[in-house]
């Protein structure tokens, strides 16, 4: 196989794989984002303590997440037919994508969730704030940058499910490394597929920490009074960071 | 301006009950420092976040400002809005700030205005006139990881004011300061205080900050109020435990046969040569074993422990002359070998 002749067939997968990636990524941070605050929500001694609707949400998302995706594919084929109307092809592959996602996601939201100071929200409580204040001024905004590292973490295993939804002609990347490279011994081509796979990802965690990184250097990373001293040599923002400084930003980050 | 009757919270975990506040009675009145003191575990933090009904009490009733609060509770376990808008008029500064460290100062100031729904530039007005009345105009726009302790605690009292409370409760808003940070943040309370009529709640475990700020204080013990009043009254009580927390005096009697007596001055007794009028009347000597001095409120106050020689049925007369003169007398019994001495008994037997 010439690179003329691959060159078109990479083009499309990649298109592909990004397509029903973007797409189940949305859907995934749309309903996962609530979701996983529900969960820390509801949980004994949350702000809407509700043990019954905490273990019904729970059980679900246990019991999605722990389904192989290629089980879970099969399973939602009627599911995925009723909403785009096939089960071939991208628009066939979002649909389990997206729901194999949103546990995920969501179990990673309750953590970051979860890690956000009790003091913050008791004192947007004494200012007269509700539920949904909370939520909206402190929860999501206190956890962001965790928040993005979880997307992230999301479109990296998003990528690799949709690989596997090539097994049921969604195409991608995983598509064309499966049939070509495999099936028909095209090794080069696989290689390729999977070079610009690793490309991909890496770009994807970069940007991703990045992201975070920046939500993060705003003031924070320097809450830690051993380095308060450090902090004070230093103008606030776009100021070169000392070695430890940096250390302890990326251990943190972690 | 606060008032509790009969507050009780008892916490039930795992079929275990403990009971945090065992029918507390508070008043606090209007323009007042009144602090509550007491170690860890005697149920001040339950008691302040019962004021503002962070924690629900189990019994009793909250008057806040001439409103009940406790009326104000829905069946659920959600705040009410009747209840959301009355904590929107109580101010309450903590001990770890709480500052939102993904927003600059301003920002933090300007989240309970948020709140209450002002528009954009009505917020950004009122946080940066709140800054300045904190001392914080500077810093508007840094973040708080980039503030050292005391300044993250002014951006919460200016949080803390945004609503224009009435009441400000401080939940041991210096413990986390070293003593400089803290005397200067309790300079700003009281010039809060005296400046927009403000009435504080605080609880503290140092004594200091009593001693500092306060005009009321209440000593709470294993959830109950056990002592109670303005720091002049609770000085003239003799045998008062916030007294003597206060006003620590120790030393032991130089031998046996002596009689020690724990001498309180306060008002205008403060300034007289009582001591050495004694002495010379009575042609007795006198050692003083332990004294304090200190201006509480702009009086001078004071306590001394002095040793007279012989017991005390020689030193009737000697003792009488002290209370003729308006001081608070306590006679200190010989301390038990198992006890230290400043923890000795103090006779609870008083001016007349």
């Amino acid at each position: 196989m010439t690179w003329s002749e691959m060159q078109p067939l990479l083009e499309q997968a990649c298109w592909d794989t990004l397509y029903m990636v973007g797409w189940s990524t949305a859907v995934a941070v749309a309903l996962g984002l609530p979701l996983g605050i529900v969960l820390v929500l509801t949980d004994r001694g949350g702000l809407l303590g509700n043990a019954a609707a905490n273990k019904v949400i729970g059980q679900i998302v246990n019991i999605t997440r722990s389904m192989p995706f290629i089980v879970l594919m099969v399973a939602l084929m009627p599911f995925t037919k009723a909403i785009t109307g096939t089960t071939i092809g991208r628009e066939g592959a979002i649909v389990p994508l997206a729901i194999g996602a949103i546990p995920f996601f969501a179990r990673l939201v309750e953590t970051s969730v979860r890690e956000v100071d009790g003091g913050l929200v008791e004192a947007v409580q004494s200012m007269g704030g509700s539920t949904w204040t909370v939520v909206r001024k402190v929860l999501v905004p206190e956890s962001l940058p965790s928040l993005i590292s979880s997307a992230t973490t999301t479109v990296v295993v998003l990528i690799g499910y949709s690989a596997m939804a090539g097994t049921v002609g969604a195409g991608g990347l995983g598509d064309i490394a499966i049939r070509f490279g495999h099936q028909r011994f095209e090794t080069e081509l696989m290689w390729i597929t999977v070079a610009i796979l690793a490309v991909v990802i890496s770009l994807i965690q970069f940007a991703g920490d990045y992201a975070a990184r920046g939500l993060h250097r705003r003031g924070r990373g320097s809450t830690t009074p051993r380095l308060r001293f450090l902090q004070h040599g230093y103008p606030a923002e776009g100021a070169p960071m000392t070695t430890t400084e940096a250390a302890t930003q990326t251990s943190k980050t972690l | 301006m606060i008032t509790t009757t009969g507050l009780t919270k008892v916490y039930r975990s795992r079929g275990r009950e403990v009971t945090a506040l065992d029918g507390v009675d508070l008043h606090v009145k209007e323009g007042e420092v009144y602090g509550v003191i007491g170690q860890s575990g005697a149920g001040k933090s339950s008691l302040i976040r019962c004021v503002n009904l962070l924690e629900r009490p189990t019994a009793g009733t909250v008057t806040v400002n001439g409103r009940e609060l406790t009326a104000l509770v829905g069946r659920g376990a959600r705040a009410g809005k009747e209840l959301r808008e009355a904590r929107s008029r109580i101010g309450m500064v903590f001990q770890h700030f709480n500052l939102l460290s993904s927003r600059s100062v301003r920002d933090n100031v300007e989240l309970p205005l948020e709140i209450l729904g002002l528009s954009g530039r009505e917020r950004t007005r009122k946080a940066l006139e709140l800054l300045d009345l904190v001392g914080l105009s500077d810093k508007a726009k840094a973040y708080p990881g980039q503030l050292s302790g005391g300044q993250k605690q002014r951006v919460g009292i200016a949080r803390a004011l945004a609503g224009d409370p009435k009441v400000l409760l401080s939940d041991e808003a210096t413990s986390a300061l070293d003593p400089e940070t803290t005397r200067s943040i309790l300079e700003l309370l009281r010039d809060l205080n005296r400046r927009l009529g403000l009435t504080v709640l605080l609880i503290t475990h140092e004594m200091d900050v009593v001693k500092t700020v306060c005009d009321s204080a209440a000593l709470m013990e294993n959830g109950r109020i056990v002592e109670s009043g303005t720091v002049s009254e609770l000085l003239a009580t003799p045998g008062s435990q916030l007294a003597t927390a206060l006003f620590p005096v120790g030393g032991d009697a130089s031998g046996p046969g002596r009689t020690v007596v724990d001498v309180t001055f306060h008002g205008d007794a403060a300034t007289r040569p009582v001591i050495s009028q004694l002495s010379r009347t009575y042609n007795i000597d006198i050692s003083i074993l332990g004294a304090a001095m200190d201006t509480v409120a702009g009086k001078q106050v004071g306590r001394m422990r002095i040793e007279l020689p012989g017991p005390f049925e020689e030193n009737v007369v000697p003792i009488g002359f002290l209370r003729e003169q308006g001081l608070q007398v306590g006679i200190v019994e010989p301390a038990e070998p198992t006890k230290p001495a400043d923890r000795a008994t103090t006779v609870k037997e008083g001016a007349k």
